[in-house]
Order: C-alpha cells, then structure tokens, then sequence
C-alpha cells in the first residue's frame, strides 16, 4: 500500500509544530535540544516523501536525509557541550536563569 | 717684535681681567688684585713701544667693516696718531699705577675683587677709547666708562649719600651724552662718515677749497658734541657732579674723576678739532665755557674743607683750563695739560688717598703737622702740587705756560687776565690745603696718623717722577717738541714764547703760595677776617655758588612734580583703565557662562535626556530569554512568508 504524500507531510508538520513547540516552551536546555532533533527529523522525513513522491531516483533523499541525520549528530554534540560549559559556569541548565543579554 | 696689529691687545687684556675677576672673584679673592694688574702691566708693555714708534713719526691705522648701512659700510678699527699716542701712552702708565696703588689702599674690602673687576672693565674702555678711529666705537667706550663711573662712585652703595652721588653723576653726564649722540649722527648725516682720518680729510679739502660744506649742520654737531664734552669733562653749567663723585673710592677719584675719564672730554674735543676749526663760530662758545669753568671751581675749591672735594674742583678748573686751550685753537696745549695733568692729579689724588688711609679724616681742619708721620706722601704731595701751580721747571708750568700763551698771543686779553686770576687761587687753595695738612700743629689730637705701605708710596714715586718730567717734550729745552708732533694733526696756528707770560705764570704762581703761606702759617685770622669783610664772595664759594640748589630748585623740583603728577595720572587713568577692562571682561564673562551653561549646554544635555528616554522604551526587547528572541524570529518568518506568499 502507499501512503499518500498528504498523510505524510501532515504527521511531519505535526512533528515539526511538536518540536517548535518544544523549543519555544521548554525551560530546559536538553529539552530544547531534544525538540531541536524533533524539528530536524520532520525535514528529514519531509526530504523522504518528497524524493519518493516526484524524483526518479529515490535514493536521493534518502541520502540527504542521511547526512542531515550526520550533521544532526555532530550538532547535538556541540549544543551538549555548550550545555555542559554553561552548567560548569552557572550551575544550571534552565534558560530563564541565563539572561547575560537582557537590558 | 710688537707689531702695529697687537695694539688691539692692549684694551682686550684688561677686558679679559674684568670678565675672569666678575665670573671668579669669589675665588680670586686678592689675587684678583694681581689678575687686573697684571693685564694692566702687560697692556702698558705692549703699548709704549708702539707709541714710541709713533713718537718717532710712525702712524698706524687698521680697520675692518663691521656692517653695511644700506650702501654704507660702518667701520670700526684703530689709529695711531700723535693724539691717540700720546693718550695711551699716559692712561697705560698711569692706569697702572693707580692699580698698583690701589692693591694697597682697597686691602681688606670686603668686595675687593669686584672694585678689580670694575676698574679693568673702565680701563679697557679708556683704552678703547684712546685707540678708535671712529665717533662709534669713541661712543660705546666712552658710554661704558659712564656706566664704570656710576658703579664706582657708588661702590660704597650702602653709604646713601654714595649711592645718590652715583645716580648723579649718571643722570647729569647722560644730558651731555644725549648731546654727544645727537652730535655725532648729525655729522654722519653731514658729511657721510664717522671716521676721524675720513673727517679729517674732508674737513682739510673743504678748507682748501674755501667752501665750508653744511655750515649750518656742521656748526650744530660740533656744538652737540661740545654738550658730550660738558658733561664728561664736567664743564660749566654740568660740573656739578664730580665734586660729589670723590664718594667713590680714591683711586676711582684718581683715576676716573681726575686722570683719564674726564680728560676723554678734552679728548673729544681734540679728536674732532678739524671739525672745530672750519665751524669758527663754535669756538667762542668753548672757550668762554672753559674759562668760566676753570675760574669759577678755583673760587670755589678756595673755601672748601674736605681735601678729595678740593682736588674735586681743582680737576673741574684744570679741565676749563685745557678746554679754554682747545677754545682758542691750541691744540697742542690743551692736549700738553691734558697729558700733564694727568700725571700730577693722579698723584695728588693718591697721596690725598693715603692721607685719609693713614688719618681717616677727610677734613683738613682735623689734619696739621702731618709731615713728620707721613713724610713719603707729604713730600710727593708737594711735588705735585708745585707741578698744579706751575712753578718751573715741573711739567705743569710748562703746560700751564703754554695756554696761557695762546690766549696771550690769540688776542684775548680778559681771558688771559682771568686764566692768571685763575693761577693765582689755584697756587693759594693747594697751598692752603699742604700748609693746613702736613704743617703747623695736630688739631685733632684723636688722628693718629701712619705712613701707608710701600706698595702705595712706590707709585706716588713713580708718578711724582713723571709729574717733574712729562714737561720737558713740551718745553723749550726740547724745542717744543709736543706741540710740533700735535701739528702733524690739523693746521692750527702756533706761537713765538714769550717772556712776559711765562714771568707773569710764575709771579701768579709764587704770589699765591707766599698769600698762602701767610695766612695759614702766621696769620690764620686773617682767613677770618677776610671771610667776614667779604661774607658774600665767602658764602658764595663756601656754598659752591648755590648750583646744587638752584639745579634742585628749577630742574630737580620740578620734574620731581612732574614724574608724581604722571604717576598720580598712570595710577588714576591708566590704571583705571585697565582695571575698568578687567571689570567689563568679567562682566561679559559671567553673562557668556550663563548662555554657556544654560543654553549650550542645556541642548547638549536635552539631547542626551531624550535619547536616554526613547532608550528605556526599545530596551525592552532586551529580555534575555534566548526563547523570547526564538519566538520573535519564528513570528517574523511566519510574517514574511504570509507577506511574501500572498497566503491570506
């Protein structure tokens, strides 16, 4: 059976709007970085639908989709490295103790 | 071998004395004494055997430009003339002595070094003076012996009687020096140069020629510089400071005040005689000038009791006697006495000097019976005296004997008879001044009286030998061998000796010592009695003919008034006038400061209140929550894309 491109791009936005969500609303650093992935995988599988809907070559997406998910990874590193240095400094990971910006 | 050219020497060395003395005399101490002789002897020694050439019918001149004047070149150099020779030949030997002298007498004083200092930097001017060869480089020389006269009547400046008697002695010579100035630029303007050889030049080919150039021009400079003269040589109506200048030390009055700076206006006279002689109706004007000079301190000097105060006038009265001399075209007499004069007066003075070293009196009622304590000084007193009076064979009879022979042979009767009057009171006061100082008994039996050292009586020697011989080059025995070598100068007329003047010179001469001798050796009431027949010639003489007051009463007074009334007006007006710009300055000022503070800097302020406002408002969006701004970068996609995508 095939799914339709529709079904498909709904459960992304889906996802994306739950990752959206999730950065806007958290407090906590990992947790936005966790909906950071969120958002990140909804494009992936936007990427997915896509290529298999309309390309000739399927494989193309996918592998798009694989280096997103590579570039995700090291990403993810970096930001947990971020988070690590913040806590060492602030002893904390709650975004609204960190406001070294405000006026 | 002593060229021409080392002559500059002779007035450098003395000036070398002067700086090394004024910059190291506080280390110097007395050597500084040895320093100033030293130059002075070495000076001396260069010199003579340059005059001596001279003497021998040499004639030396160098001179170097010193800058353009426009198209002009301004010279200065030397010459050696008979004139400058003769000069320098007396202020070198004399000078020298007078130091020597001085070693002795100024031993102790506590600013010993810079009295050595001064009189160098006085003798390298006279020097200067003597040897150049132009009115200019004459001026500077003579304006800076003025300036050694000021510092050296007033060396004793915490006497303040000394210390005006320096300023008098400035202000009073500064009227003739004005006139010297004057003098000399006008010829300049004149003729075109102040070289004396240049004038001398012109002023023979005008006379040649018959056409006298600017007469008029000519007569005022030579007038002018006659007013420099006046001043200097301290002639009638500018006499009146060298009496006073005898605060100084005595070998300043020795030197300065009786040898060789006053004889630098008889000097000036010499020096510009070519100048005199074409202007003829100038000359009248000197002579009556001298004679008046010379008989008016000889009746003053008659009553005075201070002994440097007679020398004093007697200076003043000799000097109206060599200018008389110069007045009545005898050039070589007047420069004779000159010479002469300076030899005795210098003595006189020194002797005088050490008269008042051993007694320390100036008053010669307090002195008697000196002769036995002091008999070195009394005896060369006496010398110089006889050569004042002019008793033969003495070199001041034949100087004396020479200008009175030109106003005897020129015509001029009456001055003549004064210039014997004249012989007459000068022979008396100096013999009442030997017969009241070194004879008859102490009055005061407090003086204690001593001969001083041998280091002043050995130029009193010195001196009274050449007191007794400088007569001799102008006496028939050498064929008037002076006067001749003075003519080689400019044309002046000459005359035939005579009997009958040099009889009357020494019946004056003798008649006044003999008067003397009377009165103040048997007879001393008869001073008395005289005094009281003639109370008003007595008081006259006494009170130097009131000139110190007169000139206090029509000039001193009333330039006094005045300087107070310009003082009051620059206190008043011109002050007031600065002080009134201050106010309105700071009136200006405080109404600019309140525009600055609250107009100026109330924009400045205003503008940074409004930005501080607007700013309170748009940092709001500051939050700092890294959500917040996620939020507003969300929102504005969102808001681009529905613009951009035409979605709504």
């Amino acid at each position: 059976m095939i799914i339709p491109l529709a079904h498909i791009l709904i459960f992304s936005l889906l996802l994306f709007a739950t990752g959206l969500y999730g950065v806007l609303v958290r407090r906590n650093i990992i947790g936005i970085l966790i909906s950071i992935e969120l958002m990140l995988n909804a494009a992936n599988i936007n990427l997915i639908a896509f290529s298999k809907s309309t390309s000739l070559s399927p494989e193309t997406g996918q592998i798009f989709a694989i280096f997103v998910l590579a570039i995700a990874a090291t990403t993810a590193a970096v930001g947990l490295a971020i988070v690590l240095a913040l806590y060492r400094v602030r002893k904390t990971v709650y975004t609204d103790e960190v406001h070294l910006l405000k006026w | 071998m002593v060229t021409s050219d080392q002559i500059i020497l002779v007035p450098l060395l003395p000036f070398i004395a002067f700086a090394v003395n004024l910059l190291a005399g506080r280390w110097l101490k007395h050597r500084a004494a040895w320093l100033s002789v030293a130059a002075s002897t070495i000076a001396c020694f260069i010199a003579i055997p340059v005059c001596w050439a001279v003497f021998q019918g040499n004639h030396f001149a160098n001179q170097g430009t010193w800058l353009m004047l426009g198209q002009t070149p301004l010279k200065f150099g030397y010459v050696m003339d008979p004139l400058s020779s003769s000069l320098l030949f007396m202020v070198t030997i004399v000078g020298t002595l007078i130091q020597i002298y001085a070693m002795g007498y100024m031993h102790g004083d506590p600013r010993y070094s810079r009295f050595f200092a001064y009189v160098s930097l006085f003798m390298s001017a006279m020097l200067t003076l003597s040897i150049s060869d132009n009115y200019l480089l004459f001026f500077m020389s003579w304006e800076i012996m003025g300036l050694c006269s000021y510092l050296l009547i007033g060396f004793y400046f915490e006497k303040d009687s000394a210390a005006k008697a320096g300023f008098k002695a400035f202000l009073t010579t500064r009227v003739g020096d004005v006139g010297f100035l004057i003098g000399f630029l006008t010829l300049f303007s004149a003729i075109g140069t102040l070289n004396f050889s240049e004038m001398n030049a012109l002023m023979a080919n005008a006379h040649h020629a018959g056409a006298p150039l600017h007469a008029g021009l000519l007569s005022l400079a030579a007038l002018l510089i006659f007013c420099g003269t006046i001043g200097k040589s301290a002639q009638f109506p500018l006499h009146v400071w060298l009496p006073d200048a005898m605060e100084g030390p005595t070998p300043v009055s020795a030197l300065i005040h009786a040898a060789t700076m006053v004889a630098a206006g008889v000097f000036l006279v010499a020096r510009s005689f070519s100048l005199f002689m074409i202007v003829p109706n100038v000359l009248p004007v000197v002579t009556v000038i001298g004679t008046i000079t010379a008989f008016m301190a000889a009746f003053i000097a008659l009553t005075q009791t201070d002994i440097k105060r007679i020398l004093a006038y007697s200076t003043i009265s000799q000097l109206g006697y060599m200018v008389t001399a110069l007045g009545l075209s005898g050039l070589g007499a007047g420069t004779f006495h000159l010479i002469t004069h300076a030899f005795f007066k210098a003595l006189l003075f020194m002797a005088a000097g050490s008269v008042i070293h051993g007694t320390h009196v100036q008053d010669i009622r307090e002195m008697g019976g000196l002769f036995k304590k002091m008999p070195h000084t009394a005896t060369t007193f006496i010398i110089a005296s006889l050569a004042l009076a002019g008793i033969p064979p003495l070199s001041g009879f034949w100087s004396k004997d020479e200008i009175l022979l030109s106003a005897f042979a020129s015509g001029h009767k009456i001055v003549f008879m004064i210039l014997l009057l004249t012989a007459f009171m000068t022979a008396f006061y100096m013999f009442r001044l030997i017969f009241l100082t070194f004879f008859g008994q102490p009055r005061n039996l407090k003086v204690h009286a001593h001969e001083s050292p041998a280091v002043m009586t050995a130029p009193l020697w010195a001196l009274a030998f050449g007191s007794i011989v400088i007569g001799f080059p102008g006496s028939p025995f050498m064929h008037h061998w002076f006067q001749k070598f003075m003519a080689h100068m400019v044309h002046h007329p000459e005359y035939e000796p005579s009997a009958f003047v040099m009889a009357c010179s020494v019946a004056a001469a003798v008649c006044g010592i003999s008067l003397a001798g009377v009165i103040y050796l048997k007879k001393i009431r008869w001073a008395q009695k005289t005094a009281e027949t003639f109370s008003f010639l007595y008081r006259l003489s006494l009170n130097k003919c009131y000139f110190d007051e007169l000139y206090s009463r029509c000039i001193v007074k009333p330039f006094q008034s005045l300087g107070r009334f310009l003082f009051g007006f620059d206190a008043r007006i011109v002050d007031g006038a600065v002080n009134g710009t201050g106010h309105a300055t700071l009136f200006i000022s405080a109404v600019k400061g309140w525009i600055d503070k609250y107009i100026v800097d109330g924009l400045v302020n205003f503008t940074g209140t409004l930005t501080h406002f607007l700013n309170s408002i748009v940092k709001r969006l500051q939050t700092g929550f890294v959500q917040n701004y996620l939020l507003i970068v969300f929102i504005g996609i969102l808001v681009f894309l529905v613009w951009e995508l035409k979605i709504i």
